[in-house]
């Protein structure tokens, strides 16, 4: 081979070769485990949400009522102590872990991994373009989610999940409802963002964000759940408020002082204009 | 055994299949067939669904033969045999009805023709057709809706009844290496329900007192009721031992709708008992069914889970539940 070629082979190898790093540099590199920061919704997110706090999330009649209807009892029940967060919500709870799944000749990735440290839920980001599986398939906790690189962004979409809940104070999320989620890395800091459609529950999309920061130090902890018996019901009892007869949703309100419509929620709560409407309606009572 | 082709068997089951189809007194509505295609989705190692039109069906394959638990329309029966063939060659030996309505036994002649019973020694030495046509098993009260039809309507093929039938809570079988509990869920969708137990599989065919994508069809003119639909959500969650955090364990297959877990079950529960007291409230109330609508006890599940067209609407769900709970034994 003369040199002339020669040169010419090596310059189009080179180009090659930075064209494929630059594609590979485009996947940042999720693995690890991330902290959650707190400083954003921590009274949502470790406490708990108030009962009656529904406000920003834009729920629409039927879902309100079906939170009306909820009762906190209910996760006394066995069957629901160790019902674990969907992975739509798992997200915003402490600690998460993520690995790469790669295949071991071309290094391709196959898929992402998630565990999320609230009841230790495992989930998988499949990468590798395979299709959703059919409708009558099995829907669970963590759906079925395919993902793919937006340039430097991870987005991801979600379906095939049970029932969850938006709110963890009854507001539900159906199972009709599909999810698509953006991993952005900002060096140290990861942001999830998320984005949930529900054509049963929600007026508008729900959009929520959280972020974490990498930990060096830091694993993901243990979590263990084991349902008891905690107080002998009827068979087949299931705690609810009949319509019209939940006092316990005007606590928040009333304690916070805020019109009881506005935290009825609904998509214009979402909204700062909402400010104004805010002023505009009766305050309850304090407690 | 008689041998019979696929489309000679289909062409029998259509007659067949058109008693069965008015003798229940459900679902008696035209379709069109021609698109439908068979799907199997594979649940546990020797278990499968599968879904076309009408009820789902359960089949287990293994050493002994097949078993399958439903078999939806007669029009559908060459693709659904086609399918089974493609996940064993072995005879087709059991099948099971979850009820008698059309959706789901409609395909009884033809599978049947398809399969072989099991026999031997003297019964097959002295009857030559004792091993001809699998078993159909069904609960009593099945079989005589099916061979009872309506006045006006047409009797059902013999070919297409229950074979063996039981009236006790339920019905045991050993096939293809695991013990098969057959259970009665009294006054449930019909009176005439059964859910089929695989216990080393962990997987329970629900029939229609379990179904994902829409209200259940409470069938009162023939037993049904919201309380035994209740009843059976709570045997089956009570059969059901999830893994961690409840995505798998024991799998269930709906009468319609989705392969679902304990979750699934728990919600569908929990819609169903929810609404029930809601409904019995506004009875106690002193409420008619008229105003008991207007309440619209149903408005935050009604998008997920009713209709206000078709075959069973909303209102047709209200209506039965009232009518059930309104009854003096409260049924």
């Amino acid at each position: 081979m003369n040199s002339p070629i020669r040169g010419v082979l090596l310059l189009a190898t080179a180009v090659l070769g930075c064209l494929l790093t630059s594609a590979a540099l485009a996947e940042k590199n999720l693995a690890g485990v991330w902290t959650g920061t707190y400083s954003e919704d921590w009274p949502d997110r470790f406490p708990g949400p108030e009962l009656g706090d529904y406000g920003g999330l834009p729920i629409n009649d039927a879902d309100r009522m079906r939170a009306l209807s909820w009762s906190a009892s209910l996760i006394a029940l066995p069957e629901y102590q160790c019902r674990v967060h969907p992975s739509d919500y798992a997200n915003s709870f402490a600690d998460i872990r993520i690995w790469e799944e790669r295949d071991p000749v071309t290094e391709k990735l196959i898929a992402l991994h998630l565990q999320h440290f609230a009841w230790q839920t495992r989930r998988t980001i499949w990468m590798d373009g395979r299709e959703h599986p059919p409708e009558y398939a099995q829907h669970t906790s963590m759906g079925f989610s395919t993902g793919q690189w937006d340039g430097q962004v991870l987005t991801i979409h979600t379906t095939h999940l049970k029932e969850g809940w938006l709110r963890r104070n009854g507001a539900a999320r159906s199972d009709k409802a599909s999810v698509t989620e953006h991993f952005i890395r900002h060096g140290d800091i990861l942001t999830w963002t998320v984005v949930v459609n529900d054509p049963v529950y929600l007026e508008e999309p729900f959009i929520r964000n959280r972020d974490y920061k990498y930990s060096v130090d830091n694993q993901v902890a243990n979590y263990s759940c084991e349902s008891v018996v905690e107080m002998v019901r009827a068979p087949g009892y299931i705690p609810h408020h009949l319509p019209g007869t939940n006092e316990d949703v005007k606590i928040f309100a009333e304690t916070h002082g805020i019109p009881y419509k506005a935290a009825m929620g609904g998509a214009a709560t979402m909204y700062p204009e909402y400010m104004k409407v805010i002023r505009s309606l009766p305050v309850p009572p304090p407690r | 055994m008689q041998s019979l082709s696929v489309s000679g068997i289909c062409k029998r089951g259509l007659l067949v299949a058109l008693g069965v189809l008015l003798a229940s007194g459900s679902h008696a509505q035209q379709q069109d067939f021609s698109k439908v295609k068979i799907e199997a989705l594979k649940v546990r190692d020797n278990i499968y669904m599968l879904v076309g039109s009408g009820g789902n069906i359960t089949v287990q394959i293994g050493s002994d033969g097949v078993l399958i638990v439903d078999t939806q329309y007669a029009e559908l029966s060459d693709r659904i045999l086609g399918k089974i063939r493609e996940l064993s060659k072995g005879p087709i030996r059991y099948i099971i009805d979850t009820h008698h309505h059309a959706d789901h036994v409609g395909g009884n002649a033809n599978l049947r023709a398809a399969g072989m019973t099991v026999s031997g020694g003297n019964v097959g030495g002295d009857i030559s057709d004792a091993g001809a046509g699998a078993q159909i098993i069904a609960h009593e009260n099945a079989l005589l809706h099916m061979s009872s039809p309506p006045a006006g309507q047409p009797a059902i093929a013999s070919a297409a009844l229950p074979t063996l039938t039981y009236f006790t809570p339920k019905k045991d079988l050993w096939f293809n290496g695991e013990g098969i509990r057959i259970m009665h869920e009294p006054n449930a969708h019909t009176d005439g329900d059964s859910i089929v137990y695989f216990r080393q599989s962990d997987v329970i065919a629900a029939g229609d007192v379990y179904v994902s994508n829409q209200y259940p069809f409470i069938d009162i003119a023939n037993g049904g009721s919201i309380q035994g639909i209740i009843a059976a959500a709570n045997n089956i969650i009570d059969l059901i031992i999830p893994v961690y955090g409840q995505d798998g364990g024991t799998l269930v297959i709906p009468g319609h709708g989705r392969l679902s877990d304990i979750g699934d079950v728990i919600n569908y529960r929990e819609m169903l008992t929810i609404i029930r007291d809601r409904i019995q409230d506004l009875i106690r109330k002193g409420m008619t069914l008229e105003q008991v609508q207007a309440a619209k006890p149903t408005a935050d599940y009604d998008p997920r889970w009713g209709s206000s067209s078709g075959f069973w609407t909303t209102r047709q769900f209200v209506e039965a539940a009232y009518k059930n709970l309104s009854a003096p034994q409260g049924k």
